[in-house]
């Protein structure tokens, strides 16, 4: 519990006491930084240690009582899928502050309080068990992030901020609508507390699925809009190209890493588990948005002319497999859903790192300026080819685990109507090696003609610093996945056996804890009464 | 003893590790060389280990040794685990035995090479993901290896990243590499598909318990949509990794790899890939008539095909890589008429007779400085005597002169196709045949004989070095004598009852989908010994015809007769040497329009002006508060800080009020 929450608090604290450094000192700021992000990363791995991965409930959980008057609570726990995801926050956001280190020159001080700010709230959407608390962490991320594409981004940095706040606040004021709806449906209505109001995350889970279809229906698409906004899927992903090229490297990289998985998690944690109704009823829709996604994203890579835009576009293919994935509503594919989250922040945080590296050197990033560079500096092109591989999805690395089990989820549905949904987005892995590949051939092969890029150098220390651990990430999940699977694998087996339930009337997994079986007797009874 | 089989991977991987991470400070190419080739060496004794010892106790069900919980999730689950039985272990020799020589080749042959221990790890990991390939006892362990040896591949055909090479819309080395990686793709595409069905269906994707259940219940399965369904998904995969119609197109440009790498990778070991997972599906292939008779056709339209276009080609490689798109196209068509073992079989002889012709190919070209063209090069025979003779060997072993052990699997090939697949698709055969005699033919004669054509000052041919003639003449020895192993019946049963050992060997392997096929699809009547000898005869006159046109055609140095022929037959001419067009073809009709759609269609209208021009109209509503904050840039933390707790608030008190 001490571990949770410093773990959370721990980069607020940090943002805050780095407001009384003085600006001029910026060593002490950038390691200050550094050092708090690091230790709520081991916060957050003795959380892990102590994590029972065979209860599949909430862990750790403090539920402490915030706004009486509309049973509002600081309610935060977690479970395997969250932990994970925890997991890639404080993993993630030590190195984005080690890589802007190099990629940061002005404002030094506003900036890495805004970093941590952002690791707080990023930590906070994970773990929150109240959804008023949830929207709030979700809003507070907005303001950190809007400034440092804003401030610290490229050229167009105040077009694309803006276009990012518009479309992201457009998506939450639906979702806060939805919040405020069925935490007085739930509170009047269902469990009829003295408040007539709830945003116990706890409490709604276990009833909502009573809310009739007809205003269930609009609480999961008001939710599903502010998260498929986020996610993002298609056709709602054209803040995405522009916020990730003007970003900075380290803001593209949280961005990637860790934000956008905040909308899939969204997905899972609200739309799946509170509204299963509604979630059968539009997954093959949302399912077929995922996959065009899959194959649109890969087709517009293939024709960018500026690596960190085609990057970004690969995302956009990327998390469509993490949507399929979570609409199957099979454990294989939610599994698979999750750790693809993971290895999308990984793997293309690491690309988009590798291509902050080489704007540092040349600020440009127009495939044409370049060729040849493998020469000049073959370090970097070793870690480039292993991000690139586990994003192309090579048996071995990390993207393949998640692909394949989306994909075999997906095909093996017995929510989703067709196998064609797999299979047209299984063609989406010609298309990766496709837009990758291509542009690695032009940037690192054939000869180094260009005059500018003559005498590029190869890595530095910190450069090593930032990527190493990534890579390590990269091929143990590649290899033995089971390390991470385990960990998320009894909660999504609840979740599915709550969905399976519903639908067929049966659980599906027999689950180890007592506590759980104890549950299922408490929804099938509410079943029954229905 | 099977519980080694799990190391026989391993070290390789070891190798890999040592010389990939190590090597620059290892120096010494002779220990890199060393570290590399002893890797492959001890698995190929462990391999050998294996070998005798199940030739002693002939198990007929493989041997599983799981290692360890690979991929598990939900209803899903797979290990990492390899499989000890007659086909694995076969393939397993193979690839380590030819392996180890073009190993030993490679330390000779990339002497001074700039990379040369990142050239060893490619080799080696190369190594490690062809044996988890064919060592696998599941289909995603095998799909690692199926994709783990495209990666390297594609890896060591752009080995020489900074050199040209010519071919349809490819400019350098990278590119042909690309092409690889992608084309495969494509069939890995299926394959993955195919996975995914054989999952869905059997819940489990463990061979023996597919091969098992499918071959208990062949009668509800024979002839279903989903065998064939499965079976050609899957064949498609092969069509990719070993270089068939349609995806042939990106083994010649595989070419632009050191030549190692194209005799290890492109002609012995990985191209066989998909006759090795038609020869472990072989009950699932049995079961879908349908699908057996797609494999025929392809395997016979692509030996024609690639035989016929390998007659006009002039680089030395790319002769060769038509003549292994040609071989293999023979190994699939037996693999189409039932003819499991043959098809196998074959695999182990191209292995020793083609990789041998590319080590002597590089031989000869590290002797010409890098000069492949052979109408540059002849009279190299003088020069290099030991090459020359070991090439002479591997053309007699690949036209099929009666011995050499090309003889053997092609003529067993030829006839189980005409007693199981028809005179029609015997005749088709029997003509790549043909081509492949002359073609052959046709290289030793402008390569090692008559007049020399390169220039004196410049190029001073030379015999290779010995770490390379080792490989050479061992090679050579397999090539000759390699064939013995499977005397067909009606020669060797006058000896003792069952001569063909590799017959005997497979049997474990191939009896259960023998059995579908003779249940479900017998051969009507087996034609008399008498009729074998005589098509014996007529593939030893195909054979030898071949050659002596060939030899007619290039003694004359003017090169009179073909001349004349191309000219009059210009049509003809053109399509062979532009490949049938098939490049092209894909260009046209494929590539180009998916990357104009792309971006006349999708990025710049869809995304640019519909989905953002529709947000833009929405946010020029508030640009005017963008303006504003483009104006006080500092100032905008406050502002936006306020507006959100501001609006918070707001909401709050509405909150408050109305409850």
């Amino acid at each position: 519990m001490t571990a949770l929450l410093l773990t959370l608090f721990l980069p607020l604290a940090g943002s805050i006491l780095l407001l009384f450094v003085k600006r001029e000192q910026t060593q002490l700021i950038k390691t200050g930084a550094l050092v708090i992000s690091l230790l709520s990363f081991i916060a957050s791995v003795f959380l892990l240690f102590s994590f029972d991965q065979s209860n599949p409930g909430f862990q750790f959980v403090i539920n402490q009582i915030w706004v009486e008057s509309f049973d509002a609570g600081f309610r935060i726990g977690v479970d395997g899928m969250s932990m994970l995801l925890l997991m890639l926050t404080t993993f993630i956001s030590p190195i984005t502050i080690l890589s802007s280190f190099y990629s940061i020159h002005k404002r030094d001080k506003e900036y890495y309080v805004m970093m941590l700010l952002l690791q707080f709230g990023m930590t906070g959407v994970f773990i929150s068990l109240d959804l008023f608390l949830f929207y709030i962490f979700w809003e507070i991320i907005l303001i950190p992030m809007y400034f440092i594409i804003g401030v610290w981004g490229g050229k167009n940095r105040i077009y694309a901020a803006v276009k990012f706040f518009i479309f992201t606040v457009v998506g939450s004021l639906f979702m806060l609508v939805a919040i405020v709806w069925l935490g007085h449906y739930v509170g009047t209505e269902i469990i009829k507390n003295a408040q007539g109001f709830t945003t116990n995350f706890m409490v709604i889970r276990d009833v909502s699925f009573n809310i009739p279809f007809d205003i269930q229906k609009w609480m999961f698409l008001a939710f599903a809009l502010s998260f498929c906004i986020k996610v993002p899927l298609f056709p709602l992903h054209t803040w995405l190209p522009d916020a990730h090229t003007e970003a900075p490297t380290p803001g593209s990289v949280i961005l990637a890493g860790v934000l956008l998985k905040m909308g899939t998690y969204g997905l899972i944690r609200f739309n799946l588990e509170l509204f299963p109704q509604s979630a059968f009823a539009y997954a093959s829709p949302i399912a077929w948005l995922a996959v065009i996604g899959i194959i649109y994203g890969a087709l517009v890579s293939l024709v960018q002319t500026d690596i960190k835009k085609l990057v970004a576009y690969s995302s956009v293919s990327h998390l469509g497999f993490v949507v399929l994935g979570i609409f199957s509503m099979t454990a294989t594919g939610i599994q698979g859903a999750i750790i693809q989250m993971v290895n999308h922040g990984l793997t293309t945080g690491m690309l988009f790192l590798i291509v902050g590296m080489i704007y540092e050197r040349r600020h440009t990033r127009e495939i044409s300026e370049f060729g040849g560079i493998a020469r000049v500096m073959p370090v970097f092109t070793v870690f480039f080819g292993i991000a690139l591989l586990g994003s192309v999805g090579l048996p071995g690395l990390n993207g393949f685990v998640g692909e394949y089990l989306t994909l075999i989820g997906a095909f093996t549905s017995p929510f989703l109507d067709s196998w064609a949904y797999s299979i047209i987005a299984a063609s989406g892995v010609i298309f990766a090696a496709c837009y990758l590949l291509w542009m690695f051939q032009r940037v690192m092969f054939g000869t180094n003609d260009n005059p500018q890029n003559h005498n590029l150098k190869d890595l530095g220390k910190q450069e090593w610093a930032t990527l190493v651990p990534i890579v390590i990430f990269i091929v143990w999940i590649g290899i033995y996945p089971s390390t991470f699977l385990n960990i998320s694998e009894n909660s999504t087996k609840a979740l599915v056996n709550k969905l399976e339930l519903i639908k067929f009337g049966k659980a599906k997994y027999e689950l180890p804890t007592e506590m759980d079986k104890i549950k299922l007797e408490k929804e099938q009874n509410i079943l029954n009464t229905k | 003893m099977y519980e080694l089989i799990k190391f026989v991977p391993l070290i390789p991987l070891i190798g890999f590790l040592t010389v990939g991470l190590f090597g620059k400070y290892l120096k010494k190419e002779a220990l890199i060389g060393g570290i590399a080739s002893g890797a492959v060496g001890i698995s190929f004794v462990l391999s050998l280990i294996i070998f005798f010892d199940m030739a002693g106790n002939s198990p007929h069900n493989p041997y599983i040794v799981p290692v360890f919980t690979w991929i598990s999730a939900g209803d899903f689950s797979v290990n990492i685990s390899y499989q000890a039985d007659q086909l694995s272990i076969l393939f397993s020799l193979i690839v380590t035995g030819v392996g180890f020589l073009i190993h030993v080749y490679s330390i000779g042959y990339m002497h001074g090479d700039r990379s040369f221990y990142r050239f060893f790890a490619y080799l080696n990991l190369f190594i490690f993901m062809m044996l988890n390939l064919v060592l696998s006892s599941n289909y995603l362990l095998t799909f690692l290896g199926w994709e783990g040896v495209g990666l390297c591949s594609y890896l060591l055909i752009g080995f020489w990243y900074d050199r040209k090479f010519d071919g349809v819309r490819i400019t350098w080395t990278g590119d042909a590499a690309n092409k690889a990686f992608i084309v495969n793709r494509i069939g890995d595409f299926g394959f993955l598909i195919a996975m995914f069905l054989i999952f869905l269906n059997f819940n489990t994707l463990e061979y023996t318990h597919v091969l098992d259940s499918a071959s208990s219940q062949s009668s509800v399965f024979y002839g279903s949509g989903l065998m064939t369904a499965i079976t050609l998904l899957m064949f498609l995969g092969c069509t990719g990794k070993s270089a068939q119609i349609p995806l042939a197109v990106w083994l010649p440009d595989a070419m632009a790899g050191p030549t190692p790498v194209s005799a290890l990778i492109h002609a012995a070991t990985m191209v066989t890939a998909g006759i090795f997972l038609i020869a472990r599906n072989s009950v699932l292939f049995a079961l879908s008539p349908v699908s057996m008779e797609v494999v025929m056709i392809v395997g016979i339209l692509t030996a024609f095909t690639a035989a016929s276009i390998g007659i006009v080609q002039n680089d030395f490689k790319k002769v060769l890589a038509y003549s292994t798109v040609s071989q293999l196209g023979f190994m699939f068509a037996a693999l189409g008429v039932g003819a499991f073992t043959a098809g196998v079989f074959h695999v182990m002889t191209h292995a020793f007779f083609k990789g041998l012709l590319f080590l002597a190919a590089g031989a000869v070209i590290h002797g010409m400085h890098d000069e492949q063209n052979i109408k540059r090069m002849g009279g190299l025979a003088h020069h290099m005597p030991t090459t020359y003779k070991t090439f002479f060997v591997a053309t007699l072993a690949i036209a099929g002169i009666p011995l050499f052990s090309g003889f053997f699997s092609k003529d067993e090939i030829l006839w189980l196709t005409f007693s199981n697949g028809g005179w029609f698709a015997w005749l088709i055969l029997a003509t790549a045949a043909f081509f492949t005699a002359f073609y052959m033919f046709r290289l030793l004669k402008l390569v090692f004989h008559g007049k020399e054509r390169f220039d004196h000052h410049k190029v001073h041919p030379h015999e290779a070095p010995k770490t390379m003639l080792f490989a050479l003449v061992t090679l050579a020895v397999l090539s000759a004598f390699g064939g013995f192993l499977g005397i067909p019946e009606a020669l060797g049963g006058w000896f003792s009852g069952h001569p063909n050992m590799i017959h005997n060997w497979l049997h474990p392997v191939f009896s259960d989908a023998e059995t579908i096929i003779l249940k479900y699809a017998p051969v009507h009547s087996h034609p008399a010994h008498i009729v074998e000898y005589l098509f014996m005869l007529i593939s030893i006159g195909i054979a030898v015809g071949g050659i002596l046109l060939a030899k007619k055609f290039y003694e004359d140095e003017q090169w009179a007769m073909p001349r004349l022929l191309a000219k009059k037959f210009k049509g003809i001419y053109n399509i062979l040497w532009n490949k049938y067009y098939l490049d092209n073809f894909y260009f046209s009709v494929i590539v180009d329009p998916l990357v104009t759609t792309s971006r006349n269609l999708l990025w710049s209208v869809f995304d640019v002006k519909i989905i953002d021009g529709f947000v833009n109209g929405l946010a020029n509503v508030t640009t005017s508060g963008g303006q504003l904050v483009r104006k006080i840039q500092s100032g905008i933390a406050q502002n936006y800080a306020t507006l959100m707790i501001g609006g918070i608030v707001v909401i709050l008190t509405w909150l408050l009020i109305s409850l």
